[in-house]
């Protein structure tokens, strides 16, 4: 009952937020030309409503969503509440592979698929990293994990240097490295969501198995999980959720790290019931994110990530001073 | 009546040989406790009876069939082991690390069927962890996380129960209960069950068969008398320990130094 209400609270924060970021922007248009707009004005309004509008609420929705999710899987499978897509390098693979997608000359749609590659093949390498000594331990997750992303990091830098192609866009791309919901075109916002929805069916598919992880990967086979499945499996959904997510919007960080951490002293740890809050909170979280970061200093606007960084931070300090303890 | 029978394995870590052809079994109704020196193997063949390792040589049979052959969540219908890491950072509450005894049960998305919440009721109040129930297993003691774990392992409903060192974490009085209560549900449960136990005392008082483990080699199987002997323990575990008997059962206590 209790999770039912909480489940149905967030449904309608993320539409109330859905709402505000369709209503609000740098042109002032009255809530009955919205709707009008929404279904199909000519005007001017039809154009800002259905071209920058609401592509860019239902990205900010799929981008905060998908990391929040891929947190809750990665915290749960490491059993470290420290774990999000940036800490494992998954976001960091992604942002290379979408670069290097850019300076090829890829078509937008295929961005994201580029970016889920990244990903993936990020987090394999992270992982067999962390196995070369026998067993998964969180640190040399972590530290594979802060390897990876420093050197993809160092190639991203490297062709945005080098490229002709991408000097021309360069702040274009910058921003977009920053954190920037602000221009998805729909047909990369449906390539992103239909990688989105498979991301979150198996997250769905997978959380009760997740939570057999609770007291380490051994004790998740002997209560009848296969580990190399199930780790394969969850990784293979976190590299979808943040693929998709780093390609709409670059590196948006904390909403992985924070909003699954939060929840779950709101609805409990048991992620059959976490992973779809996150999914539904980070979505929230970024829509209003998004929005502060077009109206904070309009009619410029700031990157969602620099958002989303200065609430986070304080906010994952807060809860780290309450909880008061520290681990690693 | 189920039998859990390993036959000459050996096993290894890379090119270090830590059990040499052992051969070992257990059968519904009893208590055996594996003992040995640090280093001896006594957790390997655990792991190995647990289907965690594959052993190097030698086979693992569950009631005449090879272990092998059962898939992960299989394994986990006929065999529950109690961990010995039970602190989670994640706020789960007792009835909820009761249930995840029921993993290898759930149907699609996790759903829990009418038979999974009886058996989390009976293995909650079995040991007595009804009161505890919505508490959140991270703000427990030690014992009580303790209790939580190895009613995880009932609520598995398995014929054999393995466990190693279960009494590794807690104070004498909390060691006595939990193996009082062992020793309870395995006579109630008709338990094959199977304990790696560092305390001599502890094996003696409790387990209905011991084996003792050095080198990677069984080197004696029997009851209590016949394994708690003072030849074996002085080649086990050296000069520095007495046996006594008392009441059939034997004891060990450190040797006191001489007076000066």
């Amino acid at each position: 009952m209790r999770t039912l209400s909480i489940l149905a609270f967030l449904v309608a924060a993320l539409v109330v937020s859905a709402a505000a970021g369709i209503l609000v922007g740098a042109v002032a248009i009255g809530p009955g030309d919205v709707l009008a707009a929404l279904f199909g004005s000519n005007d001017v309004n039809g154009t800002i409503i259905r071209e920058l509008r609401l592509p860019r609420v239902l990205g900010a929705a799929l981008v905060g969503g998908s990391l929040a999710t891929a947190g809750a899987l990665l915290q749960g499978l490491l059993r470290n509440p420290l774990a999000d897509p940036f800490v494992t390098g998954t976001s960091a693979g992604a942002t290379l592979a979408a670069v290097a997608a850019i300076v090829l000359g890829l078509a937008a749609p295929l961005v994201p698929l580029a970016a889920f590659a990244g990903a993936l093949v990020t987090v394999t390498l992270v992982w067999r990293l962390a196995r070369l000594g026998g067993g998964t331990t969180v640190l040399t997750v972590l530290l594979a994990g802060v390897v990876l992303t420093s050197f993809a990091g160092a190639v991203v830098t490297f062709l945005l240097v080098s490229s002709d192609r991408l000097a021309l866009q360069l702040r274009a791309v910058l921003g977009w490295l920053q954190g920037g919901v602000s221009v998805i075109s729909w047909p990369e916002l449906g390539v992103a969501a239909v990688i989105v929805a498979v991301g979150l069916g198996f997250a769905l598919v997978l959380a009760h198995r997740v939570d057999a992880y609770a007291f380490g990967e051994e004790t998740a086979a002997t209560l009848g999980v296969d580990p190399d499945r199930t780790t394969t499996a969850v990784l293979g959904a976190t590299a979808l959720l943040s693929g998709a997510a780093v390609a709409l919007a670059g590196l948006v960080g904390f909403v992985g790290l924070v909003i699954p951490h939060a929840l779950r002293f709101v609805i409990g740890a048991t992620h059959r019931r976490l992973v779809p809050a996150s999914f539904l909170a980070g979505a929230a979280a970024l829509v209003l994110a998004d929005l502060g970061s077009r109206t904070i200093i309009a009619p410029a606007e700031l990157p969602v990530g620099v958002i989303t960084g200065l609430v986070g931070a304080p906010f994952f300090l807060a809860l780290l001073v309450r909880s008061r303890r520290i681990v690693v | 009546m189920t039998n859990l029978a390993a036959t000459t394995v050996t096993a290894s870590y890379g090119p270090r040989v830590v059990l040499r052809e052992c051969s070992f079994a257990i059968g519904s109704g009893e208590i055996v406790a594996v003992v040995g020196p640090n280093g001896a193997g006594k957790s390997t063949l655990l792991r190995i009876l647990a289907g965690l390792l594959r052993p190097a040589a030698g086979t693992v049979a569950l009631d005449g069939q090879d272990l092998r052959t059962f898939s992960r969540a299989g394994v986990a219908r006929r065999i529950a082991v109690v961990p010995q890491i039970f602190d989670t950072l994640f706020p789960f509450t007792v009835r909820e690390v009761v249930a995840l005894g029921r993993t290898a049960r759930l149907g699609a998305f996790g759903r829990a069927s009418a038979d999974d919440v009886v058996a989390v009721d009976r293995a909650i109040e079995e040991l007595e962890l009804g009161l505890l129930a919505s508490r959140r297993i991270d703000r427990l003691s030690g014992g009580e996380r303790q209790r939580a774990v190895l009613a995880m392992a009932l609520a598995q409903e398995t014929a054999v129960l393995l466990l190693d060192e279960p009494t590794v974490h807690l104070d004498p009085g909390h060691q006595l209960a939990t193996l009082e209560l062992l020793r309870e549900l395995g006579t109630r449960r008709q338990l094959a069950v199977c304990a790696v136990l560092h305390d001599l005392n502890l094996a003696s008082a409790f387990a209905s068969r011991i084996v003792a483990i050095a080198d990677g080699r069984i080197v004696r199987e029997g009851t209590p008398l016949e394994v708690i002997h003072p030849d074996l323990v002085r080649a086990v575990f050296g000069d520095g320990l007495e046996v006594i008997a008392r009441d059939g059962h034997p004891a060990v206590l450190p040797r006191l130094a001489s007076p000066r």
